[in-house]
């Protein structure tokens, strides 16, 4: 297909060479205008290598603005024109290079290829890019060529390479060549030595060079052996017997099986009189019955014979079934072999690296989420089920700041301070209205603060709607940080790494260090004892609540930034956040710490056991908890002592 | 859906309070609109009630129809599945809707099911589904399978030249079928079944890390991955949000979309997405003049400019206007006759050609693919001739051989192979 | 036994007795034996009311005489739902396969028509295979068993575990509640073989019945559930008056002296919270062939804790208060959320009912909490003139029994 397209490309590029070239290219977009409207991958390739080959000048002008969306249709007069943004509206230019005056926007209709349309332009247009003076369109030829690689681009490339002044794009041109010599190249010998050259890179795109070569066909073995075998396949270890049975099939060595619809409608057909091979209709209704019927259908002949049990294991048995390399080259797939054995060990490590990433970054959302409460729960006893309502309150503070300060980093700057506030206030608030009355009834205090928690997510969905709202992180947030192509995080999750680290050595600082940290530890293992060394216990209350209020208002303003933002965002996390604490120990920030460190690395665990179903991950770690807590409950840092009280 | 029992007595206790009005006044025609006002899908289905009060609106400007005035009767299921149940009963009887319009998710409509073929009543139901249904009683304005998934999957496969899929859905049925049906469909085309990746994730899921890390990897045996999202709402945010991180490109790794809109991408910043797909029957940037004074009289309907128009609108646009028309060639609003009236009818889609009600009762649609541009708007770069819609798929042994026709065999699951109609009722 | 024990709780016979002349009144007025007035869908909400009710004093028991909140009853009530309704599908289904199989020439084989059903059901999912949790859905009595073994069983292993673990106070609370949702995401997983996120639906139908007009099964199951929240109502009463609810008070006011006092705590709990989830359980029996459809989010953690909000709104500590709660609440709340009630204008702002009403539910819960700890039933303490005794300022001793200075001026 490609390769009919090269050819009618030449011949169409040689036969008017010997004219002029110029507005050859403009005729053959008129000559194929309906094509080029609506075109489609599949037919479009020898239009596009037409206008390539053309040698016009202009067919990469051409080419480049159909790719960009910048062709269009003058509504007017039906004229295909190149445009050029300009101002408000476009600039004109006719496929032969004139100037053709200007327009808006609404005078005319772009042509819009889709991307696989765009990919063949791309490769076409490989030829003026490769050596094009600027490096920005020569990085993207070589990219195309990669998303697309074929025998021709081979030559072409190698001829760039020495011309290539910058040594980044030359490095990459040479790897690129490596990686078509060791598909296209004529030479066995060269394409091992590219092979080997490439040691153990764990790229992604020297993995999806290699792993072509070591493509397979399952086959019977009829007549003649294949040349290259990969392994032998003995049935009922390698394939089942059934898959086997269905090679012959398929391969026309076997009949096929009865099915048991086909069955059902043989004996159908052959009823008569109310009995079909010597059994009564009504006694039909078992399969051994059925079997039985049709069996003596066959002995009669009235029904094409159909392969039993042991016929089908008989022709399995008398077969070989193999692997075979679609590759012929023997050299060829061992060196690739040997080269993927390499590199999978090494991915294989990588991607342990990359899973303990990804548990570190949940456990960081989840100890972000779950700090919290790690000071209203651990330390002082409240059961806030309205907790998530502040998170929430933490994403939309960070979404109304957006609102109104356009610069992404200066408004999560003022954000994170604002939301804090905002749900410090919301929490001494709290405290003071409703919390100070029930410390003596904490299951109370559980249903009074989820009644405040349906009416504070009620109000957020009445005043911000239901509908997610954007929260964007700055630019410099954009992206990953990528080690290799299997382990890479994204800096966002960085950012909320730093973040709950931050929070921990507050936490610390804030506990052990200062005035008070003291007075909210005396109040909390005795309350009247620390009143009478003249402590308030009401004001030490209100602050400690108000302060792990005000770190689920930050938590929020992170949790947005990586993920949506809406008035049920804090609901998701409410449960795993007491979950967190509890299996972490009450009452110390390591336990809360050691807590959402096990629960993010067992959740990314069982993900990874069970990757088709992110959904049993998360019921399984729930179960864990469950138990968990039956065995140990104190959690995993217990205190000790009287501290622990009961 | 999360305030399961809340409003269990709601309007029983209003329906109890004012015995039986209804039936004495027939000066008007009743349009029962059936969509949740408040719980998780407020936020889709709000959009439809005020759709479906605009339409009612200007058609009784146009002078009503048969020569009374509509009146809508609005209702809230709450998004809480029973009720979507209760509150069908209670339309059909106590308020006596001549039609109704609603439902959203396939749950919704599987509850309602049961409740208007035992009193046949009338639904249309506007959102794009999994299939394998057809009901007397349902005519479904939304794409079927073959009018959405199948095309996009055939637009990966010719025009991209994508080998390797991974199909990555929110765990419910519409992904779960969808799924199923996409797989044997690729499995017919020659792609192995190892190269089909398939991930299910919670309503709502945010932690996308590893998943978009498994999708890019699969990238490693040199074979070009496409992802194909039946994700649904809130999780898309999360979703895109990492695959901008990751540094997925369209180019790269394609995505397309079934459940993400225009109202959808109104919830993030799109910039890092352009040329990320989605299939639909309508876009709101297609360019016909219908689309444009359906867009200018919603904005004005609904005093907001900046409100997007999506597919489900559409749906209910033409399905509004087939009923309007099949009444009036019936020149009743009796059921039966309107049933058999709607089937044939034909109205122009807001995106260009002709929309045609089956004898399956489920429409023929253009399917277009859109490219998601920086701006939350999609450019249309693929629209086909229209599609008809097929209620059972023929890409799963069993469905292959059913098929359904209200016209003809009068039947929604009709065996083809046995010439036997399975059952008149639905599943549910 | 049974006379004196009505002498001694005049308020059983009292609430059957209003129980039976609404049971009549509805019925009487009902579209299938009379009068017409009430429609079919309002017998529907009254009979699923009902049931409400009863898993509210099932609530009642445990929280409010044993002071466990527990945050998972809504769970036993959903399990009980999906195994009733497996039955009711699979036997509907069955009716229809073995229709449809007859029409095609030869009689079915059991296989085809498991198989059948299989498609059927599961088709809905992309799954043709029966699962095993399935093998007694073909026979009404075995699931019957297993709508309470099912629940009973969780109930029983789960609060063995955590009842040894001696897990109390809100600690027991998070558990049931963990326990709740890691079972509605396990229900939500289609790979447990309940349909996942679809749930079991059209359960109205009743196998066997299909002529039936839903006017008649709809007043069924209104008796039914009036029943069983008689009979119900009745045992609780027997269990909380006897010595067991004395000593199960006495848990609940001083878990560690019951335990020195020599009664093994663990075995009463596991007991009460074992029973509770059977009342639960039959509670959903009854209530998911009137709902018509149950999924998982029926039995999303929110459910159970609205549990407790009827509770606790009813009066805690007093079955009445449990029912009156339960109707009051789920009464008001489709009130409000009907959409029918006028939007109140307030100067520029608009009060929809429907948006606002969570509000108020909340506010009102946290001012009940706050103020009425006794709920509604404290209403009725005051028609019999029982004032709690006015303990006012601070404690004059370290616990919270301690006199109070007031108490002590007296």
């Amino acid at each position: 297909m490609r390769l009919i397209a090269c050819l009618l490309a030449a011949l169409l590029c040689f036969l008017p060479a010997l004219s002029r070239a110029e507005g050859l290219a403009a005729q053959i977009v008129a000559d194929n205008r309906a094509q080029i409207e609506k075109p489609s991958r599949q037919t479009i390739g020898p239009v596009i290598a037409a206008i390539a080959g053309s040698g016009d000048a202009m067919a990469d002008d051409i080419l480049s603005a159909w790719a960009d969306k910048r062709l269009v249709i003058r509504k007017a007069d039906g004229a295909l024109l190149i445009a050029t943004p300009e101002g408000p509206g476009l600039a004109l230019m006719g496929l032969d290079g004139t100037p053709a005056g200007t327009a808006t926007r609404a005078e005319v209709t772009e042509l819009k290829p889709n991307a696989g349309v765009r990919g063949l332009i791309a490769s076409a247009l490989v030829q003026f890019t490769l050596t094009d003076p600027d490096p920005a369109r020569r990085a993207e030829a070589l990219s195309s060529i990669a998303r697309d690689p074929s025998a021709e681009t081979l030559a072409p490339l190698r001829a760039a390479i020495t011309t290539e002044t910058d040594p980044d794009l030359k490095a990459q041109k040479e790897r690129l060549e490596r990686f078509l010599t060791l598909r296209f190249d004529p030479d066995p010998t060269a394409r091992v030595a590219a092979i080997e050259s490439l040691g153990a890179d764990i790229a992604l795109d020297t993995r999806a060079a290699l792993n072509p070569l070591l493509a397979t066909t399952r086959m019977v073995v009829a007549g003649n052996v294949p040349p290259n075998i990969a392994r032998p396949l003995i049935p009922g270890r390698d394939i089942t017997e059934d898959e086997a049975y269905a090679l012959l099939v398929g391969a026309g060595l076997a009949p096929a099986r009865l099915s048991p619809e086909d069955q059902r409608a043989a004996l159908v057909t052959h009823l008569s009189g109310g009995m079909v091979g010597g059994i009564a209709l009504a006694d039909l209704n078992s399969q051994a019955a059925r079997d039985r019927a049709y069996t003596a259908l066959e002995a009669a002949g009235t029904v094409p014979t159909a392969a039993t049990d042991d016929e089908a294991r008989a022709a399995v048995a008398a077969h070989r079934f193999v692997d075979a390399y679609v590759e012929q080259d023997r050299a060829v797939t061992d060196a690739a072999a040997a080269a993927l054995a390499r590199i999978d060990r090494k991915v294989a490590l990588m991607q342990a690296a990359d899973l303990g990433l990804d548990a570190l970054s949940l456990a960081a959302i989840y100890f972000l989420a779950a700090i919290g409460l790690a000071i209203t729960f651990g330390v002082m006893g409240v059961i806030n089920m309205a907790h998530g309502e502040f998170i929430t309150m933490g994403a939309y503070t960070g979404f109304v700041v957006q609102l109104f300060v356009p610069d992404y980093t200066l408004s999560i700057l003022i954000a994170l301070p604002l939301a804090f506030a905002i749900t410090f206030g919301a929490g001494v608030a709290m405290e003071r209205l409703v919390i100070r009355h029930l410390y003596k009834r904490p299951l109370e205090t559980l249903l009074a603060t989820f009644g405040i928690s349906i009416a504070l997510q009620q109000i957020l969905k009445n005043v911000f709607g239901t509908q997610a709202r954007p929260l964007t992180a700055p630019g410099w947030l954009d992206g990953a940080l990528t080690f290799n192509d299997v382990v890479s995080i994204s800096y966002i999750r960085i950012a909320i790494f730093v973040l709950a680290v931050i929070f921990l050595l507050f936490f610390l600082w804030l506990m052990k260090r200062t005035r008070l940290g003291l007075e909210v530890r005396a109040v909390t293992q005795n309350p009247t004892m620390a009143a009478s060394m003249g402590i308030n216990p009401d004001r030490i209350n209100m602050l400690t609540f108000g302060l792990g209020s005000g770190i689920a208002g930050i938590a929020g303003v992170a949790i947005g930034l990586y993920a949506k933002v809406t008035s049920e965002m804090g609901a998701d996390y409410i449960v795993q956040s007491f979950m967190t604490v509890v299996v972490g120990g009450v009452g110390n920030v390591w336990g809360t710490l050691a807590g959402a460190t096990m629960i993010g690395s067992l959740q990314k665990l069982i993900e990874f056991l069970n990757p088709s179903n992110t959904l049993a991950a998360q019921t399984y770690m729930i179960l864990f908890i469950i138990l968990f807590i039956q065995f140990r409950p104190r959690g995993i840092i217990a205190l000790r002592g009287r501290a622990a009280g009961d | 859906m999360k305030l399961t029992r809340r409003s269990l007595l709601a309007s029983a206790i209003a329906s109890a309070a004012l015995p039986r009005i209804a039936l004495a006044q027939s000066d008007t025609i009743k349009v029962g609109v059936l969509h949740s006002l408040s719980g998780t899908m407020a936020i889709s289905e709000t959009t439809l009630k005020d759709t479906m009060l605009m339409l009612i609106e200007q058609q009784n400007a146009k002078g009503g129809l048969l020569g009374k005035q509509l009146e809508a009767v609005v209702v809230d299921p709450a998004s809480d599945w029973p009720l979507f149940a209760e509150k069908a009963r209670e339309l059909l009887t106590v308020s006596n809707v001549d039609v109704m319009f609603g439902c959203w998710t396939s749950v919704s409509r599987k509850s309602v099911l049961p409740v208007i073929e035992e009193l046949n009543g009338l639904l249309f139901y506007p959102v794009q589904y999994e299939g394998e249904e057809s009901s007397k009683n349902v005519f479904y304005t939304g794409a079927a399978p073959n009018q959405q998934a199948i095309p996009a999957v055939d637009y990966y496969l010719e025009e991209l030249g994508v080998t390797k899929f991974a199909l990555l859905g929110t765990d419910y049925v519409y992904p779960r079928t969808t799924n199923n049906i996409l797989e044997a469909y690729l499995i017919s085309k020659g792609i192995p079944k190892e190269d089909i990746f398939v991930n299910y994730t919670p309503f709502g899921h945010s932690d996308w890390s590893k998943i978009v890390g498994d999708v890019v990897a699969l990238g490693a045996d040199g074979k070009k991955v496409g992802v194909i999202s039946t994700i649904n709402g809130d999780a898309n945010i999360g979703f895109y949000k990492e695959l901008a991180a990751a540094g997925v490109t369209a180019e790269t790794l394609p995505v397309v979309a079934f459940s993400v809109g225009e109202e959808e991408l109104s919830g993030l910043d799109t910039t890092n997405l352009a040329g990320h797909l989605a299939a639909w029957n309508y876009f709101m940037s297609a360019d016909t003049p219908e689309n444009a004074a359906f867009i200018a009289a919603w904005k004005a309907f609904i005093k907001d400019d900046k409100r997007v128009t999506n597919d489900p609108m559409e749906a209910h646009y033409i399905g509004f206007n087939m009923w309007v028309n099949a009444v009036t060639a019936a020149g009743t609003t009796d059921v039966d006759a309107v049933s058999a009236a709607m089937i044939g009818q034909k109205f122009p889609n807001l995106t260009g050609g002709i929309a045609e009600m089956l004898p399956n009762h489920h429409l023929t649609k253009p399917v277009l693919i859109g490219e998601i541009r920086a701006d939350g708007q999609f450019d249309i770069i693929s629209q086909t001739d229209p599609v008809p819609g097929d209620a059972w798929t023929d890409y799963l042994p069993e469905s292959a051989v059913l098929e359904a026709d209200w016209a003809e065999l009068k039947c929604g699951m009709y065996n083809k192979e046995t010439a036997t109609c399975v059952q008149l009722k639905s599943n549910y | 036994m049974t006379r004196s024990f009505l002498a001694r709780n005049p308020s059983v016979l009292i609430f059957i007795g209003l129980l039976a002349v609404f049971t009549l009144c509805v019925t009487l007025m009902s579209e299938a034996f009379g009068a017409g007035v009430i429609s079919t869908s309002f017998v529907k909400t009254l009979g699923k009311t009902l049931c409400l009710c009863l898993v509210a004093l099932a609530m009642d028991l445990i929280w409010g005489y044993a002071g466990i909140l527990s945050l998972g009853h809504m769970a036993f009530f959903a399990l009980g739902g999906y195994m009733i309704g497996m039955w009711l599908m699979y036997a509907r289904t069955e009716e229809i396969v073995v229709a449809a199989l007859s029409q095609g020439g030869l009689p079915a084989t059991p296989e085809e028509i498991t198989q059948g059903i299989a498609t059927q059901i599961f088709g809905v999912v992309g799954s043709s295979d029966l699962p095993v949790i399935w093998s007694f859905a073909h026979s009404l009595p075995l699931q019957l068993l297993m709508a309470l073994a099912v629940p009973g069983v969780l109930a029983l292993i789960f609060g063995w575990l955590a009842f040894r673990s001696r897990v109390t106070g809100v600690y027991l609370s998070i558990l049931t509640q963990a326990m709740t949702l890691a079972l509605a995401l396990y229900l939500f997983q289609n790979d447990s073989g309940l349909r996942g996120n679809n749930g079991l639906s059209g359960l109205q139908n009743l196998p066997g019945l299909a002529d039936t007009s839903q006017d008649l099964v709809s007043i069924w199951f209104f008796w039914a559930s009036a029943l069983a929240l008689a009979l119900g109502y009745l045992t609780l009463n027997w269990v909380v008056s006897g010595k067991f609810g004395s000593v199960i008070r006495a848990i609940r006011d001083d878990e560690a002296r019951v335990r020195f006092l020599g009664y093994p705590v663990e075995v009463y709990k596991l007991f009460l919270f074992t029973l509770t989830a059977l009342i639960a359980a039959l509670a959903g029996v009854l209530y998911y062939p009137q709902a018509g459809i149950i999924n998982p989010a029926e039995l999303a953690p929110i459910a159970s804790i609205y549990l407790a909000v009827w509770v606790a709104i009813g009066g805690r500590g007093r079955l009445y208060g449990a029912v009156i709660g339960a109707a009051f609440v789920s009464l008001m709340s489709s009130v409000f959320t009907s959409g029918r009630l006028p939007d109140i204008t307030l100067g520029p702002v608009r009060l929809n009912w429907v948006d606002w009403w969570l509000v108020i539910l909340g506010l009102t819960f946290v001012a009940v909490t706050l103020f009425a700890p006794k709920g509604i039933g404290g209403l009725f303490d005051r028609l019999r003139h029982i004032a709690p005794p006015d303990r006012k300022g601070a404690p004059l001793g370290p616990d919270d029994g301690a006199f109070q200075e007031q108490e002590a001026q007296r």
